[in-house]
């Protein structure tokens, strides 16, 4: 699994560049647009997802290990995180996790 | 094309080198002493940096009421088959409370029962929402006004002079700068590591791993060269996980009671008994006499129950609820395949690491050890990490207090600086270069797996193998000197790669020199296929002397309050 980086969307923050715990995200230029050079050394940890602001990051399962194409972003709302999953049909599915609720499990 | 790397110096009273659980914990135990100077040293940025990156979603160690620390020692003894320390498995139990209150205190959200006491799950267990525990912990240090954090700064070596430790030499990630940091204490915190062998998906989702691949054993690697001592290398810790995304299983196994289930239908975990390498081994077991694959059986839990899981997932490993949210098929309708992943090295889980006292001081003086680094305490994990950091800190503040520390010799420190210099500024100049660094790192792990008992060999080895895989690591080792680096951070992987190859060295000495097999797929003698009490109920430790690893057993002493390094088993 790894990440994928919307050119349009990103504004050259660098959030998820400063988080990334690889260091694996880079910007074109001071002020430029975030890439990930090597995609396949992402370990899917989700911290840049989280940092986005602009919803320009999503997630994917490499189809090595089964990835069917959905892809995954994340939108912090505060008082919960909200996931985003895009199947490849289109349809869409959102799960809302507070952050003041601990896990049932 | 020369480049040079501009040096920038710092001083300070103590060190820590990594910013995960365990250097986050140590920095706050120092940060009650403002008087004390810290920096903590962290090759990515503290926030997310670490195991932790993703979240966690239990405490696993946490002494739950009516239970005592000596019960928690006995049980990780036995889990270990007797190859652990009593006093550093007391003194971290000790710690595991406390460190819970402290994330609570700092804004973790702790499952309650009504009462307001922590609901456990199981007997050593506490639920939280640990999506967000590292930025709590790194927001906290941040605020510290006697540690300064340094991100994007990854060390590489300590500075040694055999007997004593003076700082840390170490390269910007993104800069073309050589960092030298004299200190009068030093606490390696950097984690275990990943990346020896080759993972279970070897292609595009080579990192999707179980621990993080950017934990690559630097502090393993600098204690060894600095010729301080090591123990249990040889335990490797290999984890059960969900197939394709090496998702934690006892999240599930825990959490909805479901049981390991072979192809077949049959459950099979009581005929190989329920320890965390027992457990592995059924697994491997019922694969390897042709009745997987297995799985943990899932099928027939609520809808409830199936979007509480999504949920816990999404908190610690958001790709397992990817996966079942894109297959279609979610754990109430199919079960959920299992599988092992490649072998770590890991304090943290299994008792690997460096060698020390009661108090985490390695045999180096001036150097102490926390966290997955830290050797002889195996199942630790989050909160004993941190109860390390915290001991760790004390007795840094100790020495610092009592200023016993001889200051780094000039001739000493110069030596570190030029070397590194050197290998980094050939790296950085070379046009061309036969080899990558990803290509040794790929023949190294495919030298593990195949003669170090790797995913393919079933995890099992024996003589032969091991002395031919520790012949291609040595040549390996020989190549990596060679490479070419384009910019900083591919002279990062470079050391990355170097502090994998010795630390695959040292770990096949170590399963040469235990002549038994004692845990299973953690450390499987194809020579010796029995547990030998007799000549093997002792440590395997080891040194560097001369370039070579040289191989110490030490008796396991029983009941001991504190271990000096005087005394030592």
């Amino acid at each position: 699994m790894s990440i994928r980086i919307d050119p349009d969307a990103c504004t050259g923050c660098g959030l998820c560049a400063s988080v990334c715990p690889g260091s694996l995200i880079t910007l074109e230029a001071p002020g430029g647009r975030a890439c990930i050079r090597r995609p396949g050394d992402c370990w899917g940890c989700a911290s840049c997802l989280k940092e986005c602001r602009s919803g320009a990051i999503s997630y994917f399962l490499g189809a090595d290990i089964g990835g069917d194409g959905a892809i995954m972003s994340v939108r912090d709302e505060g008082r919960a995180l909200e996931w985003i999953f895009r199947r490849r049909d289109g349809t869409v599915l959102r799960i809302s996790v507070r952050r003041d609720e601990s896990n049932a499990y | 094309m020369a480049k040079s790397l501009r040096e920038i110096r710092f001083g300070c009273d103590v060190l820590i080198i990594g910013g995960g659980t365990a250097g986050c914990q140590a920095a706050l135990t120092l940060g009650e002493h403002p008087s004390v100077s810290v920096i903590v040293a962290e090759k990515a940025n503290i926030k997310r940096s670490g195991c932790l990156a993703a979240g966690v979603n239990a405490l696993n160690a946490y002494i739950v009421p009516g239970r005592t620390p000596e019960d928690y020692a006995e049980y990780a003894r036995n889990d270990a088959a007797g190859i652990a320390r009593d006093d550093l498995l007391l003194s971290a139990a000790r710690g595991f409370n406390r460190a819970a209150e402290r994330l609570e205190s700092l804004g973790l959200v702790i499952l309650k029962n009504r009462d307001g006491s922590y609901a456990a799950r199981g007997n050593r267990n506490i639920r939280i929402n640990g999506e967000n525990i590292k930025p709590i912990l790194a927001g906290a240090v941040s605020k510290l006004e006697n540690v300064r954090v340094l991100n994007r700064v990854n060390i590489v070596d300590c500075v040694a002079d055999g007997e004593n430790v003076f700082g840390a030499v170490g390269l910007g990630v993104d800069e073309e700068i050589l960092y030298v940091f004299e200190a009068r204490a030093v606490i390696c915190a950097t984690g275990g590591a990943s990346g020896l062998y080759r993972p279970n998906s070897p292609g595009f989702s080579r990192h999707r791993m179980w621990y993080p691949p950017f934990n690559t054993g630097a502090g393993y690697a600098m204690g060894i060269r600095a010729g301080a001592e090591m123990t249990t290398l040889e335990m490797r810790f290999i984890a059960l996980r969900c197939r394709d995304t090496i998702a934690p299983t006892g999240t599930i196994a825990q959490g909805v009671g479901a049981r390991q289930v072979n192809s077949l239908g049959e459950y099979y975990e009581e005929r190989y008994g329920l320890s965390t390498w027992e457990r592995l081994r059924g697994a491997v077991e019922e694969s390897r006499q042709g009745r997987g694959p297995c799985y943990l059986r899932t099928r027939g839990i609520t809808p409830d129950q199936e979007d509480q899981l999504y949920r816990a997932y999404l908190n610690m490993a958001p790709a397992q609820t990817l996966k079942w949210l894109e297959s279609g098929s979610g754990p109430h309708e199919s079960d959920v395949e299992i599988e092992g992943t490649e072998p770590y090295i890991v304090g943290g889980h299994t008792a690997s690491g460096y060698w020390t006292d009661t108090g985490r001081r390695a045999t180096l003086r001036g150097l102490y050890a926390a966290g997955d680094v830290s050797g002889g305490c195996p199942q630790k994990y989050v909160t004993g990490a941190m109860a390390e950091g915290e001991i760790a800190a004390l007795s840094a503040l100790r020495q610092v207090e009592g200023d016993l520390t001889p200051r780094a010799s000039r001739d000493v420190l110069g030596s570190f600086v030029e070397n590194l210099r050197f290998n980094v500024e050939s790296w950085l100049g070379r046009d061309r270069a036969i080899f990558t660094a990803d290509d040794i790192e790929e023949a190294m792990q495919t030298a593990m797996d195949r003669g170090a008992g790797g995913i393919s060999s079933g995890y099992r080895y024996n003589n032969a193998q091991l002395a031919q895989a520790g012949e291609r690591i040595e040549a390996l080792e020989s190549l990596a000197g060679d490479l070419r680096a384009a910019d900083m951070r591919e002279a990062v992987r470079i050391c990355e790669l170097k502090e994998r190859l010795l630390l695959c060295r040292s770990v096949i000495a170590h399963l040469g020199a235990r002549k038994e097999t004692r845990w299973g797929p953690f450390a499987d003698h194809a020579d010796y296929p029995k547990r030998d009490d007799e000549n093997y109920l002792k440590f395997v430790n080891s040194r560097m002397i001369n370039g070579k690893i040289e191989i110490i057993y030490r008796d396991i002493a029983r009941g001991r309050e504190v271990c000096e390094h005087s005394n030592r088993p």
